[in-house]
């Protein structure tokens, strides 16, 4: 009966919920038949696409909450090359593997505050003060070493945050599988998640219905800064390495991973499960480019297509509510 | 006797089935001010917004100058000249004056770019014409309200109307930009062009116009010159001699000895309230009456913690707090169901589910984890209680009636448990039904020991539910009258036009 009294557009909306997944599927398939033998379709890929997705994803969790609001955290980026740069240079004056989190993470809080001042207090338009911020945040990351790599030697925090593994498990995927289940669990099961929901759905309401929003918007901001300060962290693991210009121009396939989940972007609906499946597509069809053999240059193009595509089908769902 | 200038013949319009306009005759004459004026819901703006083309008649024509025109949609109507100046302005305040009369038909050079010399130029000439002194290169943003408004003529005019529809347009006004706008229309009249004015303020409406129409029910009453129609007989002709029977006054008891629920003393803000102080007792419905723009909203928002008010005291089952948020608001009981459900009461994205357990999350929580069963418990019982129609609480509220999502915006209040309600219009906007439910939900919650505040510009629902009214004009209290103390409609009706 229940089915029956759906009408044509919730039918729609169901399926289209599911879009994502189907998308993905068709995505797998896709790249199987067409790289078949050339190593695309292995456990050995898959992990390989998972190590290069992990960091992508904890931001895209943070970034999720930023958008549910209807708001933009456009210093990701940048927040993540200063995370991996303070955390290299905090080992390399001699800091602990403890210290040397403790100071990328807290960049990353930082960045997260300023942002969140700016955009709940002074209530600056996130698109442009986060791109400010940005700039500020990378031009820092450049004062003490101008762009130059800092190599992290110290094989413990290279394997807890980056490159080890635990059994056959990589210890990103570890990050990465609790980075989803936290912001799951606070967006769809916490008081929290649900006030930024209803932030992002009519912040006028949300205000009548006695929710801070001040306090919601500028937490948002704070968490997705404190994911891009530990996403820091994790470049630095992998890649031995801190440097200023990783994540650089990352927020595009973060953005692009959150809205191909169904968050959408003027705020209200969010799915972190959706940003996880939308954040590995891309990992994948990035993978997938790469061992067809496009460049760079190709790359970038198609990226820069699937973002506006998932943006328009977004916006389709939104005019079907 | 020549023709009229405007001719509305037959006119039927119905939404959802509910009739609003029955077979209505309209005439405007040239060089005439005529007063459309009628209750809430008698189907005023209904009839203007076919005028203007926003809405399409279901039957009946309309003749300009005799000759039968269609008018299919705003554009229509403005190459007709007819404009048309709403409660809410238009303008684009970052712009200035000049630009905002010449939009969208900016007078350009002859290679194409704009003449902004010629703009300012006929821009102070047609504010010349009204006889108002406005500078046409200063920004809107920086004008009164009433200026504004001048602006808003201004732009009309530049489009050569013949037919000016003002819908309430002293409401936000001083007496003395009163006095300016109406020297506009004696204007205007001169310029051979007709103004329908809509207002419920008598005085202002004998003092500019020429002709009276009322509507009641979607029905005209009455149509004739304003010197032969009493000032006093307005109201019953609005009213109507046959009460509503559906909503009848039950007398109650409560006592008004008892510790007031919620206590107001000299509440100020601003302009919009001045020195307003009241008590509400528990299981008390008090109604609130007042025209737009008398404080009703501004004085609810201000209790709710909304507004900053600049003085005031509330005490809450006789204990003086401090409201500063909603949040300190809702820590007392109270609740505000507020006057726009769409933009400020649901997220019409959203479900039921989700827009009734909003205020309720503190209850439903452990651990920091949202047990869904018990939210869902919660809705369903809500659901239940207010009869509310959707197929599942999984529903967008976007897609239920306004009935309906009325009631969501209640529930959303009763579902924490608010002592203290205050409902602004809460039957605006939906069927009668719907109405009828909410009314007798409010007296069912004040039997039950809440303490209600209704405010309502229809007088029979106010009548019906309230044990005491609060009458404010101004920002100010003008009136407490217990309800068994008014004899009908009328009496109501004159003490809110701030008649003794």
């Amino acid at each position: 009966m229940r089915y029956r009294a759906m009408n044509k557009k919730e039918i729609l909306r169901v399926v289209r919920e599911y879009t994502i997944y189907i998308a993905f599927l068709l995505v797998v398939i896709f790249f199987a038949i067409t790289l078949r033998g050339k190593g695309f379709f292995t456990a050995a890929n898959a992990l390989n696409i998972i190590r290069q997705t992990a960091a992508l994803t904890i931001m895209g969790v943070g970034l999720t909450f930023v958008i549910s609001t209807g708001g933009i955290d456009l210093s990701i980026g940048s927040t993540v090359g200063l995370s991996s740069l303070i955390a290299a240079i905090i080992l390399r004056e001699g800091g602990n593997i403890l210290l040397a989190f403790l100071g990328g993470a807290g960049i990353g809080l930082m960045v997260g505050a300023c942002n969140g001042f700016l955009y709940a207090k002074l209530k600056m338009p996130a698109f442009i003060s986060t791109l400010a911020v940005s700039g500020i945040v990378y031009g820092i990351g450049l004062l003490p070493t101008q762009s130059s790599p800092v190599p992290i030697a110290d094989t413990l925090f290279n394997n807890i945050f980056g490159s080890g593994n635990i059994g056959p498990v990589p210890i990103l995927l570890i990050w990465m599988a609790a980075a989803v289940v936290l912001g799951h669990l606070m967006l769809r099961h916490m008081k929290y998640g649900r006030q930024v929901l209803a932030v992002g759905g009519n912040e006028i309401s949300a205000k009548y219905s006695g929710i801070n929003t001040e306090k919601i918007k500028f937490l948002v901001m704070l968490f997705c800064g404190l994911m891009a300060g530990i996403a820091g962290c994790l470049y630095a693991g992998r890649m031995h390495t801190g440097r200023c210009t990783f994540g650089e121009g990352a927020e595009t396939q973060v953005i692009t991973g959150v809205v191909l989940g169904g968050t959408i972007m003027s705020g209200g609906k969010g799915s972190i499960i959706g940003t996880l499946i939308g954040s590995l597509m891309i990992g994948m069809i990035s993978n997938g480019l790469v061992i067809m053999g496009l460049n760079v240059a190709q790359q970038k193009i198609v990226q820069g297509i699937i973002l506006l595509l998932a943006i328009a089908f977004g916006i389709e769902q939104e005019r079907e509510a | 006797m020549a023709k009229p200038l405007l001719e509305m013949k037959g006119i039927k319009k119905s939404f959802n089935g509910v009739s609003v306009l029955k077979d209505v005759d309209f005439q405007v004459n040239r060089r005439e001010v005529v007063a459309l004026m009628g209750g809430n819901g008698a189907g005023k703006s209904t009839l203007m917004k076919i005028l203007n083309g926003v809405y399409q008649a279901d039957e009946g024509e309309i003749f300009l100058d005799g000759e039968k025109v269609e008018i299919r949609n705003v554009l229509d109507a403005g190459k007709h000249g007819i404009g048309m100046i709403y409660q809410e302005f238009s303008l684009i305040s970052t712009l200035t004056v000049a630009e905002n009369i010449f939009l969208a038909h900016e007078p350009r050079k002859r290679n194409m770019l704009l003449d902004n010399r010629a703009c300012v130029e006929k821009a102070k000439k047609i504010l010349d014409g009204l006889g108002i002194e406005i500078d046409p290169r200063k920004k809107v943003e920086e004008l009164s309200v009433g200026y504004r408004q001048i602006v808003e003529i201004a732009k009309a005019l530049s489009k050569n109307v013949k037919i000016l529809v003002m819908d309430e347009p002293t409401s936000a006004l001083t007496e003395h930009e009163t006095e300016t706008l109406f020297e506009i229309v004696r204007n205007l009249l001169k310029m051979d062009i007709s103004v329908i004015f809509i207002s419920h303020r008598m005085k202002e409406i004998y003092q500019i116009c020429d002709r009276i129409t009322v509507l009641r029910d979607g029905k005209i009453v009455i149509s004739d010159e304003a010197s032969k129609i009493p000032m006093d007989h307005i109201v019953s002709y609005i009213v109507g001699s046959a009460m509503d029977k559906k909503f009848e006054w039950i007398p109650r008891s409560y006592s008004m000895e008892a510790t007031p629920a919620l206590e107001v003393r000299n509440l100020t803000y601003r302009e919009r309230v001045r020195d307003v102080s009241f008590s509400l007792y528990p299981s008390e419905i008090l109604g609130i009456a007042g025209l737009m723009g008398s404080g009703r909203t501004e004085t609810l928002l201000s209790v709710f913690g909304l507004l900053k008010p600049d003085a005031g005291v509330i005490l809450v089952n006789g204990q003086e707090c401090r409201i500063q948020a909603p949040e300190d608001a809702m820590k007392q009981g109270i609740a505000l169901i507020p006057e726009s459900r769409r933009v400020q009461g649901l997220v019409m994205d959203h479900s039921v589910k989700e827009n009734v357990l909003i205020t309720v999350l503190d209850k439903i929580r452990k651990y920091g984890f949202l047990k869904d069963r018990q939210g869902e418990a919660i809705v369903e019982e809500q659901i239940r209680n207010l009869d509310i129609k959707t197929d599942h609480m999984k529903k967008n509220v976007c897609l239920l009636s306004g009935g309906n999502q009325q009631k969501v915006v209640i529930s959303k209040w009763l579902a924490n448990k608010s002592t203290i309600l205050m409902l602004d219009e809460p039957t605006a906007g939906v069927d009668i039904g719907a109405k009828t439910e909410i009314i007798y939900r409010m007296r069912e919650l004040a039997d039950q020991g809440c303490a209600v505040i209704f405010v309502s510009s229809e007088l029979n629902e106010l009548l019906a539910v309230s044990d005491r009214i609060l009458v404010l004009k101004d920002g100010r209290k003008i009136q407490e009258i217990m309800r068994k103390d008014i004899e009908g409609e009328e009496v109501l009706q004159r003490a809110i036009q701030g008649y003794e």
